[in-house]
């Protein structure tokens, strides 16, 4: 057990993984998310109170979803960097947190565009929208904290309790909607419910969610490889694959 | 399929503007993330080259000041 901790903690044996696994991971997500998006767009029928406005939602649940799920593996990673100091941890913090930041201002730039036609406004300062823009922030802090410090292994430690003080405001998004009375509409996908809408509309919805969850995967990928090539550069195995890279 | 002709489907019952802002931005943004990534990614691997290679050898050193030129100038 504990060795292959250790072997996952280790930047190289990581670094052979996402290199076989990253061309699946783009591949299936591309044609998941593409699948999702011309079936949700094209062929899904219209919505009977909000008509076609609703489309949007094939690209606004898939970044809301993300972007609270990236923060979440985020504050599992920056438990994992304060109690065990494992580097690859705080790697995927930083690695991670601007596609976090992007995928969050998606989720509320998407939403604003809907809430237009559908609400009557872009923004209201309701709960769902105001915990949103409050992850945003986070995110955003994350970044900037991580580059402040240069020291790295303090600028590490940092940017994990930033990140887990944050985590409270999870649970706040998601019940957000049943707690306060909101204009925004209660989760499509609950655990234990069927969805309320037909399944010519979740279907789609689902495989773009899943297709962007495995295209989030590859950019983590991309992204942790590049900090370990610039954190690791002077162990042997980094100049190896440099060296043969150019080759 | 929900729309009964190609100017239906882009004017999608006078949402077509939200409807397609959001697309664009989306993978506007996204493309942008994954272009910055790749390019962050070249740009790391090529300092490490640069940072890896050999220091020149003594005959391909470009000449530092030397007594030919010395020499010349006192003729």
């Amino acid at each position: 057990m504990w060795q292959i901790f250790h072997k996952l903690g280790s930047p190289k044996w990581f670094f052979g993984i996402a290199s076989t696994l990253m061309p699946w991971l783009l591949v299936a997500g591309a044609a998941l998310l593409m699948t999702g998006i011309v079936w949700g767009l094209v062929f899904a029928p219209q919505d009977y109170l909000q008509g076609n406005s609703y489309r949007i939602i094939f690209i606004h649940v898939p970044s809301a979803f993300l972007a609270q799920s990236v923060y979440i593996m985020m504050a599992v990673a920056a438990l994992v960097t304060l109690v065990w100091r494992m580097k690859l941890a705080d790697v995927f913090v930083t690695a991670v947190a601007p596609v976090g930041a992007v995928l969050t201002f998606l989720a509320l730039f998407t939403g604003a565009v809907w809430g237009k036609p559908t609400w009557g406004t872009w923004w209201i300062w309701d709960a769902r929208l105001t915990s949103m823009l409050i992850l945003l922030f986070l995110y955003f802090g994350v970044m900037a904290l991580g580059a402040a410090i240069s020291d790295e292994k303090s600028s590490a430690r940092a940017v994990a309790v930033l990140v887990l003080v944050g985590v409270v405001n999870i649970p706040i998004i998601k019940y957000s909607v049943e707690w306060w009375n909101t204009l925004h509409q209660p989760a499509t996908f609950k655990l234990t419910e069927k969805p309320s809408m037909p399944a010519e509309m979740w279907v789609p919805l689902l495989l773009s969610v899943l297709g962007l969850y495995l295209i989030f995967g590859w950019l983590a990928c991309l992204r942790m490889q590049t900090h370990i090539l610039a954190r690791e550069g002077r162990t042997r195995w980094v100049k190896e694959l440099v060296q043969a890279r150019e080759n | 399929m929900a729309f009964d002709s190609f100017s239906a489907f882009l004017a999608m019952d006078g949402h077509g503007p939200y409807v397609w802002t959001c697309y664009a931005v989306f993978f506007l943004l996204m493309g942008v993330m994954t272009w910055w990534s790749l390019r962050q990614r070249r740009a790391v691997i090529a300092q490490q080259r640069r940072r890896m290679a050999p220091t020149p050898s003594a005959d391909e050193r470009p000449a530092a000041a030397s007594f030919t030129r010395i020499e010349s100038s006192q003729d």
